[in-house]
């Protein structure tokens, strides 16, 4: 991600404005004149009307009326609302650390002399494929905790079987399992980075003597990292936003319904959906999309901050 | 060590493709052979008639062209309109054009979350809540990561075959018609593959704007039957409609494999 603001200066041919045609201008804001408009009547305006509205009471039948703060002092009394932050971060701190150390490993697994790899390859892909609902169903019976196929090896063998969808402690930890099994394209985007390291590189390596280990701190880790740093902040804006299986398995339309037992399913999207499709309170939930628009920008851009600690870019390395 | 390295491979695979075999099985079973202790791992019995009743008990029928319907549309839109602007993007020269795709570019990270409302208020001002136009309409505009992805190949394309069709006295659209579209072949089959995916997995989006039964998606289809209609449990048919949603998916994999994996690594690497 870092590179696309570098994008410009990949094109220095640019900068010699005399030779840029009329026509030249004409065509090609006609042709991306589609996607400018999207990116203001989808994107950017969107953004601006969401932060006008989270200072106003919005039904849509009648017209917004402002009422200024009210909306985020009333969120920071909102019990509900303190729930589902702490239903999702629980999520984002397990989910997020598991599923970059567990997709990277297992890109590491599938790289190298490997036989078979389209076979292993697929294996591993498929499920991120499945459409998230139906993930969602069919986990809803393999989670069962009396009858789900997960636990029966445990009972079998006498062992403490966790109630899973069932005990508000392990819903979070349930839903970053469903979502753990669909990690394919993690996989796919890091091996494809482990097996672009160049094998001169290992080679140096092992004429220097040095061991496997320190092959992977000191070639690999450091020649991925860019990506790992992509993926990293992919996956912190995704995990912020789970809706669909959380919705399958505990949400409901119905006013005062409960997501969950004791409200631990209580996502920050399944509450922001409910109150602004289930009650009509279009401002109060834009407030809510605010806050966590922001939440996720300053991580962003706390996480961009730390990248040249850790994140290696290959001198010359422009994008292209 | 390689032993224990396809040990784990193996393994794992296995385990990562076992719910997709609970998902076939159940959609054989009973409602009381699925909630049984030990589970069936074969059904038993084995009812069949499952994937024939599922028609008379709620219309699947109809929302396997509803999501046909959208899938296709909404695909073909972005496709087009972002393979429009990733030429521009790609090759014509203008003022302003970096920024901009800068700025397109940076709307990937842009949560859907706070679009969400303002884009429901402007479609339930248009009359269109109960519609499909909501799910297609704003792909014609393009999308971030296609345009990018396209872009990239776009460039890959010598320009001598572009300078040459200028001579020719080709204009702008008829090159990208004709030089640039037949050549980014592969580049638009992956990205329609990504496309075709996407759209069809939806579910948010689809939730929130159609309400009337006649309207549902597959995807919304499975979220009606969870709930237990007048005190009968669908959970088999809920297996039912899930296994009619993931089975295009799998040939739509096996019949381009490739493209699929390119496509991913696409998006991941040089994001």
């Amino acid at each position: 991600m870092a590179s696309i603001s570098t994008t410009p200066a990949a094109q220095p041919r640019l900068k010699i404005w005399q030779r840029l045609s009329f026509e030249e201008t004409v065509f090609g804001w006609l042709f991306i004149l589609p996607a400018v408009l999207g990116l203001i009547l989808f994107q950017l305006g969107p953004v601006l009307v969401s932060m006008g509205l989270s200072f106003t009471e919005y039904d849509i039948i009648n017209r917004p009326t402002w009422n200024g703060l009210e909306n985020y002092t009333r969120l920071f009394q909102d019990a509900l609302w303190i729930k589902s932050i702490q239903v999702t971060l629980k999520y984002v701190v397990i989910y997020v650390p598991a599923a970059l150390i567990f997709a990277y490993l297992v890109a590491l697994l599938m790289s190298g002399r490997i036989r078979g790899i389209s076979a292993w390859r697929t294996m591993w892909y498929l499920p991120s494929i499945v459409p998230s609902v139906a993930a969602a169903a069919v986990w809803r019976w393999g989670l069962h905790p009396e009858f789900g196929p997960i636990n029966f090896p445990l009972k079998v063998l006498g062992l403490p079987a966790p109630r899973w969808l069932a005990d508000p402690d392990w819903i979070v930890p349930s839903i970053v399992f469903i979502s753990l099994w669909s990690l394919g394209n993690s996989v796919l985007i890091f091996l494809a980075s482990i097996t672009g390291v160049p094998r001169s590189f290992y080679e140096a390596a092992e004429v220097d003597g040095a061991g496997i280990w320190r092959q992977f701190t000191t070639i690999t880790l450091p020649l991925t990292s860019s990506i790992i740093f992509f993926q990293l902040i992919i996956t912190v804006i995704n995990s912020f936003q789970v809706f669909t299986s959380a919705f399958i398995l505990f949400g409901s339309n119905a006013a005062g319904s409960v997501a969950g037992p004791g409200n631990a399913a209580l996502f920050y999207m399944l509450y922001m959906y409910r109150n602004a499709f289930g009650y009509f309170r279009n401002g109060y939930a834009s407030a809510m999309a605010w806050l966590l628009f922001l939440t996720v920008a300053i991580l962003t851009f706390i996480l961009f901050k730390t990248q040249n600690r850790w994140v290696y870019y290959e001198a010359g390395d422009d994008n292209e | 060590m390689n032993v224990i390295r396809y040990a784990i491979l193996v393994g794992g695979g296995i385990l990562m493709l076992t719910p997709f075999f609970w998902l076939v099985s159940s959609s054989f079973k009973t409602p009381a052979t699925i909630y049984v202790f030990p589970p069936q791992w074969i059904p038993d019995p084995f009812r069949w008639q499952n994937y024939v009743e599922v028609f008379d008990a709620v219309p699947v029928l109809r929302a396997s062209w509803n999501t046909v319907y959208i899938t296709m549309f909404a695909s073909i839109g972005v496709i087009m309109s972002s393979a429009m602007a990733a030429y521009g993007f790609a090759r014509l020269r203008f003022r302003g054009r970096d920024l901009t795709f800068s700025l397109l570019l940076s709307t990937v990270m842009l949560p859907y979350v706070v679009t969400m409302i303002p884009i429901f208020i402007m479609f339930s001002r248009l009359g269109w809540v109960d519609s499909f136009k909501p799910l297609i309409v704003p792909h014609w505009f393009g999308g971030p990561i296609t345009i990018f992805m396209l872009r990239q190949f776009f460039r890959t394309i010598p320009l001598e075959l572009e300078s040459a069709a200028r001579i020719d006295g080709a204009s702008r659209p008829r090159i990208f018609l004709q030089v640039i579209i037949p050549l980014a072949r592969p580049a638009l089959v992956v990205t329609s593959i990504l496309a075709l995916v996407f759209n069809w997995n939806g579910f948010l989006e689809p939730l929130i704007y159609l309400r009337k039964t006649k309207l549902y998606t597959l995807a919304l289809l499975v979220n009606s039957l969870r709930e237990f209609e007048s005190g009968l449990d669908w959970t088999h048919y809920m297996m039912v409609v899930s296994t009619i949603m993931v089975v295009p998916v799998l040939i739509l994999y096996f019949l381009a494999q490739r493209a699929f994996i390119e496509g991913i690594v696409l998006t991941g690497l040089k994001g």
